[in-house]
């Protein structure tokens, strides 16, 4: 028989047992079949069955914003989400804090060689699905293997890109004394799921991850509150803490909030009660924290609170003058303290 | 939160922040230490200070493990955890006390020692279990309250008869340290220090009980309020010392009845008699040596004694002359009192233990009380101008 002129049969790739191994990552044929039936097929659209190592896309006038961000989360799968929708929606939420549309993502793979296709195929799906309800499709890519032992199952990259609407100009520098600080909903729920699942820590809870793309709220409050959001940040890793201290020190302004504005679920009370952790340094996936302009900032909050994730909004405090640039919150229990940013890690790999 | 925020209610606190100004005289000044870390933090993080008059004072005292553990205890946990085949599992307060020349246990993680953070003593008793080629070291450090768990590990080891785990023993005693405290110099002679009363430890007197304490409200004529970790626990022991020193009593109460006896939890006790033993004398960080302070294991189980099985030593070392954490831990400084507070030491980069712990008092008024030092300072200013 003549081996040159046959056919080698295609084998389907195993998704239900199979494992990635150092050849899925080789640039070979095995690697072309893992792209093609996990990334592909999950994220379907017409730049990708392009075959192109690059994607080519119109831009309208005016300005763009691009950004870009790992996720290393531990477990890859939690309550409410995996790696995958971190992935998606993380970059889709950074490109939206600006007050940005976002447009277009690119994803990249970092896979540890024994990995079972089954996850991958699972975390790629989860992908395809968030991009598509967020309506920012993935349109370039890239999968490395790595020798077992060298990561930790997988490890994901996303950047985006995204265009500005006409007048907005968000600065990190912007707020200002006498400006209203508005909460999208209540804290923790994302550091609380994760927790939940660690080796170890494990507890049972109720609490999902609050994993989400937040650029169609931001959409409705840019809609109507157009220049007067000074500025939007996600609060995630070291919680609405950092966030505010970031925004503080950034603006050389204080804030002075209530403990008993902030939404927050009994059963994340509860365990960061247990846990000794303070709910205000915990990560959110799926809120934002926006500095209106006080004028502004009862529209602003009405619009958050008319969509879906924005139905637990409220106003936590305010900006105040303070050379100290301290975050001052008035507890529950009558007495004034400091909210700082956490000392050190909480919990390392939370996103 | 159930059976939570009951010990959180803010109107609750009013009132009795109201009878506490209504009864305290405005010409005696009150002084009174909480003995614990956990009184401190939540002195700080609820603002109670504000809830008090300019005549009630708080003085925060050594009951933070992780604060009064010798910089030399830590020194020797990094050069156990530096040998070879050792395992050292750790609570997290302790992976960055600062131990001698920089060194901390984060620091020798990262230069490769195979140190774990737990969450329990059971934590580690897995470890062992489930590497059995590992020699795995728990590093046991705290009151009363955490000696009983550490016990049972130990129970548990004995019965499953596990070759390859051990303690390093740090466990200390509440009353030698009040002791020490009320005969010290600057609490009997010099007078550096006032206390008036002491807020008594909450979760410690639920292993110990409340009459260990009989013996500083007799010999010293201090009156002692056991009290609860919740703000309005605290803020109700207060205005019962403040009344047993109008009414010239000085007697044990307990205001945590849900949950301290007088005598404790027998049970605990037994079990921590039947491994632990008296040693004659400990260092504490900022109180010195003090008799009958900790505990070590029993002889009969000094194979489970980390100290005896790798003959570990512990080095003289010193703390950096500016830290002023040994004054701080006796009551005789406040955090804001350090050269090296907020400036050189932060809880990011701390220098002195105090620093470290969420319930060390440097580290609960750098993070929640801080903006009061700067707003006196601010009001200095004002009343300067003024004048």
């Amino acid at each position: 028989m003549n081996v040159a002129l046959t056919t080698p049969v295609k084998r389907k790739l195993d998704i239900k047992n199979g494992r990635v191994d150092m050849s899925h990552g080789a640039g070979g044929r095995t690697m072309g079949q893992l792209i093609e039936d996990i990334f592909h097929k999950a994220f379907d659209n017409d730049w990708l069955r392009a075959g192109n190592d690059q994607s080519a896309f119109a831009v309208p006038a005016g300005r763009m914003v691009m950004t870009t961000d790992g996720y290393v989360v531990s477990p890859l799968f939690f309550p409410g989400g995996n790696i995958g929708s971190l992935a998606v929606h993380g970059t889709i939420n950074d490109i939206a804090m600006s007050g940005a549309r976002p447009l277009y993502l690119s994803a990249s793979f970092i896979i540890e060689e024994g990995f079972p296709l089954s996850d991958l195929d699972r975390i790629a799906k989860t992908m395809g699905d968030a991009s598509r309800e967020a309506g920012v499709p993935i349109i370039t890519g890239d999968t490395k293997v790595v020798e077992r032992g060298k990561a930790d199952g997988v490890f994901i990259s996303t950047a985006g890109v995204g265009i500005l609407p006409e007048n907005i100009d968000m600065r990190s520098n912007a707020a200002q004394p006498g400006d209203i600080a508005i909460l999208s909903g209540t804290i923790g729920d994302h550091g609380v799921a994760v927790m939940s699942k660690r080796e170890n820590l494990e507890f049972e809870t109720d609490i999902l991850s609050d994993t989400a793309s937040l650029h169609t709220l931001v959409a409705a409050m840019v809609n109507v509150g157009g220049s007067a959001i000074r500025l939007m940040r996600d609060p995630t890793r070291g919680g609405i803490a950092a966030t505010l201290n970031e925004i503080a020190h950034q603006s050389a302004v204080g804030f002075r909030i209530r403990e008993d504005s902030i939404p927050l679920k009994p059963g994340v009370e509860g365990a960061c009660e247990f846990l000794g952790l303070d709910p205000l340094n915990v990560a959110n996936e799926g809120k934002l924290v926006a500095v209106v302009a006080p004028e502004m900032a009862d529209t602003v909050l009405v619009a958050m609170r008319e969509h879906p994730l924005g139905q637990d909004a409220a106003i936590i405090g305010q900006v105040v003058e303070d050379t100290h640039c301290f975050v001052q919150m008035e507890t529950s229990f009558g007495g004034g303290r400091i909210v700082d940013w956490l000392s050190g890690e909480q919990l390392p790999r939370i996103c | 939160m159930k059976y939570i925020d009951e010990y959180r209610d803010g109107k609750l606190a009013k009132n009795i922040a109201r009878q506490i100004a209504h009864e305290a005289r405005p010409e005696i000044s009150y002084h009174f230490m909480e003995f614990c870390g956990g009184h401190t933090h939540a002195i700080s993080r609820y603002g109670l200070e504000d809830l008090l008059p300019d005549n009630v004072r708080m003085i925060h005292g050594p009951g933070c493990p992780v604060c009064v553990l010798p910089i030399g205890r830590i020194d020797a946990a990094i050069a156990l955890a530096m040998r070879p085949g050792i395992t050292l599992c750790t609570y997290g307060d302790l992976m960055r006390v600062p131990g001698s020349r920089g060194a901390s246990l984060l620091k020798a993680k990262a230069g490769g020692a195979d140190i774990r953070m737990v969450y329990s003593t059971l934590d580690a008793l897995r470890i062992a279990e489930a590497e059995p080629d590992r020699e795995v070291v728990f590093f046991a450090i705290g009151f009363e309250t955490t000696t009983p768990p550490t016990a049972l590990a130990l129970r548990a080891a004995v019965k499953k008869d596990l070759k390859n785990f051990s303690i390093f023993c740090n466990h200390v005693l509440t009353p030698a340290a009040i002791q020490n405290i009320l005969e010290s110099p600057d609490v009997r002679k010099l007078g550096t220090v006032k206390i008036d009363g002491f807020i008594g430890p909450a979760h410690v007197s639920t292993v110990i009980g409340t009459e260990p304490y009989d013996f500083f409200a007799e010999e010293f004529q201090k009156p002692v309020v056991v009290a609860g970790f919740e703000p309005l626990d605290v803020i109700q022991a207060i205005l019962m010392l403040v009344r047993q020193i109008n009414e010239g009593r000085h007697e044990v109460e307990n205001q945590y009845i849900r949950a301290v006896t007088a005598q404790g939890n027998l049970k605990a006790q037994a079990e921590v008699a039947e491994f632990f033993e008296l040693r004659d004398s400990f260092e504490w960080r900022g109180l010195g040596e003090v008799p009958y302070g900790a505990l070590r294991l029993r002889p009969q189980y000094s194979h489970f004694d980390a100290e005896k099985r790798f003959s570990m030593e512990t080095p003289k070392a010193h703390d950096n002359p500016a830290c002023e954490c040994g004054a701080i831990l006796r009551g005789v400084k406040h955090p804001a009192d350090c050269k090296l507070f907020g400036t050189v030491c932060t809880p990011d980069n701390p220098m002195g233990s105090c620093m470290v712990s969420s319930e060390g008092a440097c580290a609960a008024h750098w993070t929640y009380g801080r903006f009061r030092e700067h707003a006196k300072s601010r009001n200095r200013k004002i009343e300067g101008a003024v004048a």
